[in-house]
């Protein structure tokens, strides 16, 4: 922080998530609590960032989409049938919602949001602009719990229903659940690590700031019985690419997210697992 | 397009596409509309020979027809559905001669 940011009063706060720090600006105090109580665990020191972000509060925005450019997010934003926009203009993406308007330049890393005093467009900004800084590193951001057990780190992934929240809640309590509702893949010296984030499900708590090498993906599914049963590639990818963040209008991002996907495939196991809701379902993960 | 005219058809592989072969499987995913489609092996080897030059014919007669147990006329017909259904998508180019490796992509590795 500057001398003259000091004196006009910018409040600064650093989010944390995936060893990818965002560092957080905004002139209320208030909002810089806020942000600091939702993302508690993820908030480290203002310090060198990956991003800098500029908020500019509005008690009520209202940025309308033109009827030919609204975009689902996909299948795993939590506002599923909000429509969002998410394109890259002019060598800057434009990230836009009703409540929100956005602009994010990712070679000087810089942005700025224009938006209400709630926690909800920054929790969304947040998904996304981690989701683009992952794509060109391999990475991604995937719709599934996560939980390290024993060091190793275990991805449920499923749509709505499939058992996230239960996987999580059934885990021992020698489980470290990392999320349970979005899991954060980093692809880092030549494997992927999965990576405790703040957004969260049905359990309604952020999960823990910790990662660990990735033991196995499983696709989620309940059944009346417990089992885990191989998944023929072509299977694997299409689930995978179904429960992935991306924003599918932007050709560079669906090659790049491809490309981690198959990437993914080829160095971590995955299965289906269907189970019954029990904590004996935990003796087959591991 | 018709039996008659795959000898005047050619195809190429659009740049606009991401694709690998998976264990024995090529997948390929539209760039532009995300659509996802897994090839079975006589479509992987006409996507393999989509190289903007050879005759959609000659692909079919030449390659097909000698490496899998098929009758010609069922070979064509498939092929033709194939090409047909991914140059919907985008993800195949057709053209009634052939067709400037520039404009076209070839496998990614």
């Amino acid at each position: 922080m500057t001398s003259f940011d000091q004196q006009v009063g910018l409040h600064e706060i650093c989010v944390d998530i995936g060893d990818t720090p965002i560092l957080l600006r905004t002139s209320d105090p208030r909002f810089r609590e806020l942000i600091a109580e939702r993302y508690i665990g993820f908030v480290s020191n203002p310090g060198p960032a990956e991003s800098t972000f500029d908020i500019d509060l509005l008690p009520r925005p209202h940025f309308p989409l033109e009827g030919d450019e609204s975009v689902e997010l996909e299948p795993n934003e939590n506002d599923d049938d909000v429509p969002l926009i998410v394109k890259h203009e002019h060598g800057q993406w434009r990230l836009q919602r009703g409540d929100f308007h956005a602009q994010w330049d990712s070679a000087t890393r810089e942005g700025r949001i224009v938006q209400a005093p709630t926690p909800y467009a920054i929790d969304t900004l947040l998904r996304i602009v981690h989701s683009l800084i992952q794509a060109d590193r391999g990475g991604f951001l995937l719709h599934g719990a996560s939980a390290i057990r024993n060091g190793k780190a275990f991805l449920f992934s499923g749509i709505s229903g499939a058992g996230k929240t239960t996987i999580s809640r059934l885990a021992p309590h020698d489980t470290t659940v990392l999320t349970d509702e979005i899991s954060y893949v980093r692809f880092h010296g030549g494997s992927y690590r999965a990576c405790g984030t703040p957004f969260a499900g049905e359990l309604a708590r952020v999960g823990e700031n910790a990662q660990a090498p990735i033991e196995h993906l499983f696709f989620l599914a309940k059944g009346p019985e417990n089992r885990i049963e191989s998944i023929r590639p072509s299977d694997a990818l299409r689930m995978l690419l179904r429960n992935i963040l991306f924003f599918a209008d932007d050709s560079t991002l669906v090659e790049a997210v491809f490309r981690s996907a198959c990437q993914f495939l080829e160095r971590v196991p995955v299965s289906r697992l269907t189970f019954y809701p029990d904590v004996h379902v935990w003796d087959l993960i591991g | 397009m018709t039996i008659a005219s795959m000898a005047d058809t050619y195809i190429a592989r659009s740049k606009e596409i991401a694709a690998r072969n998976l264990d024995g499987e090529m997948m390929i995913m539209s760039a532009v509309d995300s659509t996802f489609f897994t090839l079975n092996p006589v479509a992987t080897l006409i996507w393999q020979a989509a190289d903007g030059k050879t005759p959609l014919a000659d692909i079919v007669a030449q390659r097909v027809c000698a490496e899998f147990e098929v009758e010609p006329a069922v070979a064509r017909q498939d092929a033709e559905q194939f090409v047909a259904e991914l140059s919907q998508h985008g993800i195949l180019l057709v053209s009634d001669r052939p067709i400037d490796p520039e404009s076209t992509s070839m496998e990614k590795p």
